[in-house]
């Protein structure tokens, strides 16, 4: 299955800036776009099976059910410092709410590598990519 | 709430009995030399886009893995790779370079080891690094200064005084030598193969290396807001409670040297320990290397 549209479309932004300076402003761009999740879906102390494995920014995610069957993602990082995971949230919220869960079921964690290249050491990478995992693994089992 | 023995400054870091108390500045310390040109600041953290967030004014970046590590071998950057840098940042030898950054300044003080490689010895960090200046309201901005490159003559990479290689962890073992495991305890037992919240990175096998002592290496600092321990804490934590000996030949390790490097730092500067090194090449090389002896 192809890539949820607005996801391809920034995927393939992100393809054109070569320069890592570039990258980090249009990076930093979407971190500044971070909205937490509102109180109305969760409040902290947050529950532990919404936390994200491995990422030591403290990163919680959500995946609600709306009426038209479509997910809407919310996200919250409690580090202060974790500003590569607000900007993964976002454009993850950005691109795949709105999309039917099997769609964004369908979606790897391979797009970390497309999106941050050389601005994130091993370890940062391999927690960014276990959010993906954990919204991929919402939308499975929303798409059940 | 800062606690009010942080609020003096420079009195209160000459106050706390450190052996070399000259190597740490003060967040006031570095809020009146900001514009110095004798001063570089420089931000080191493991989330590259926080530099980017919001920095001190007139503070540069250093990435520890794009502008200190070998792009292509596991290894630090070469002497001349090392004057680039310095020319990027504007600085000389006579450049006082201050270290901060986030996690207790865990980077800062990984980037202030790999500049000793090169003998930089007017280096300092700052203390409590981006947690203290944050909470002490100090301003931060997006602002990336412009610095005129300079002409750096650096020295040949010298590793020889502050960094050990795996044969001679090997020797030190076998000699009985004193080594400090600054892993989560849980890697140290080897119940745990990675920090805690970390994903694994590819040790093949959990433990630690015979006879290091474990000491997790945020122990050295107040929480509160990032500042090293005084003297007298340091002692208990280290030479009462471990038994380390001040001097006797130190290793320090972690996991690819970066916690170490703190630890390093402490044991060096803050207690006087005459022959520290750090391990870089630490678990994620010898929880990988084909018969060296572990224990669990």
């Amino acid at each position: 299955m192809a890539l949820p549209a607005k996801l391809g479309e920034v995927l393939e932004l992100f393809d054109t800036f070569d320069d890592p300076l570039d990258r980090t402003n249009l990076l930093l761009s979407y971190a500044d776009q971070f909205k937490e999740v509102p109180n109305a879906v969760a409040r902290r102390p947050f529950g532990c099976e919404h936390r994200v494995p491995h990422c030591e920014s403290e990163a919680y995610v959500w995946a609600m059910k709306q009426p038209d069957g479509t997910l809407k993602l919310h996200f919250a990082v409690e580090n202060p410092s974790g500003v590569s995971a607000r900007a993964l949230a976002a454009i993850l919220d950005r691109t795949l709410s709105g999309r039917p869960a099997a769609e964004i079921a369908e979606v790897t964690p391979d797009i970390v590598e497309r999106i941050f290249r050389q601005n994130i050491s091993m370890g940062k990478g391999m927690g960014l990519m276990s959010m993906v995992q954990a919204v991929r693994s919402l939308a499975q089992a929303a798409a059940r | 709430m800062v606690r009010l023995r942080h609020n003096h400054g420079m009195t209160d870091i000459t106050s706390r009995g450190y052996a070399h108390p000259e190597v740490l500045v003060s967040t006031e310390w570095v809020a009146a030399h900001l514009d110095d040109p004798l001063v570089r600041i420089v931000e080191s953290n493991e989330d590259t886009l926080l530099y980017a967030s919001g920095h001190i004014p007139n503070a540069v970046h250093v990435d520890w893995t794009a502008d200190l590590n070998d792009p292509v071998r596991r290894d630090y950057i070469t002497h001349k790779g090392f004057a680039a840098l310095m020319s990027r940042i504007g600085a000389t030898s006579e450049t006082t370079v201050v270290f901060y950054g986030d996690k207790n300044n865990w980077w800062a003080c990984y980037a202030f080891w790999v500049f000793q490689l090169f003998g930089h010895k007017n280096a300092r960090v700052m203390d409590g690094g981006r947690l203290k200046w944050t909470k002490e309201g100090r301003p931060l901005t997006r602002d990336v200064p412009a610095m005129k490159p300079t002409k750096y003559r650096a020295a040949e990479r010298n590793d020889k005084p502050v960094r050990a290689f795996r044969d001679q962890v090997l020797k030190h073992v076998t000699a009985k030598g004193q080594l400090v495991d600054v892993r989560s305890p849980e890697e140290y037992a080897g119940t745990r193969m990675h920090m805690p919240d970390y994903p694994n990175e590819g040790a093949l096998r959990g433990g630690h290396i015979p006879g290091a002592k474990s000491v997790p290496w945020a122990k050295a600092i107040d929480p509160e807001d990032g500042t090293f321990r005084p003297a007298s804490e340091l002692v208990d934590l280290y030479v009462k409670t471990n038994k380390l000996k001040k001097d006797k030949p130190t290793i320090a390790y972690c996991r690819i040297g970066e916690r170490s490097s703190h630890t390093w730092f402490a044991l060096k500067y803050l207690l006087g320990f005459k022959n520290v090194k750090n391990y870089d090449g630490s678990w994620t090389e010898w929880g990988n290397s084909v018969g060296l002896p572990i224990e669990k």
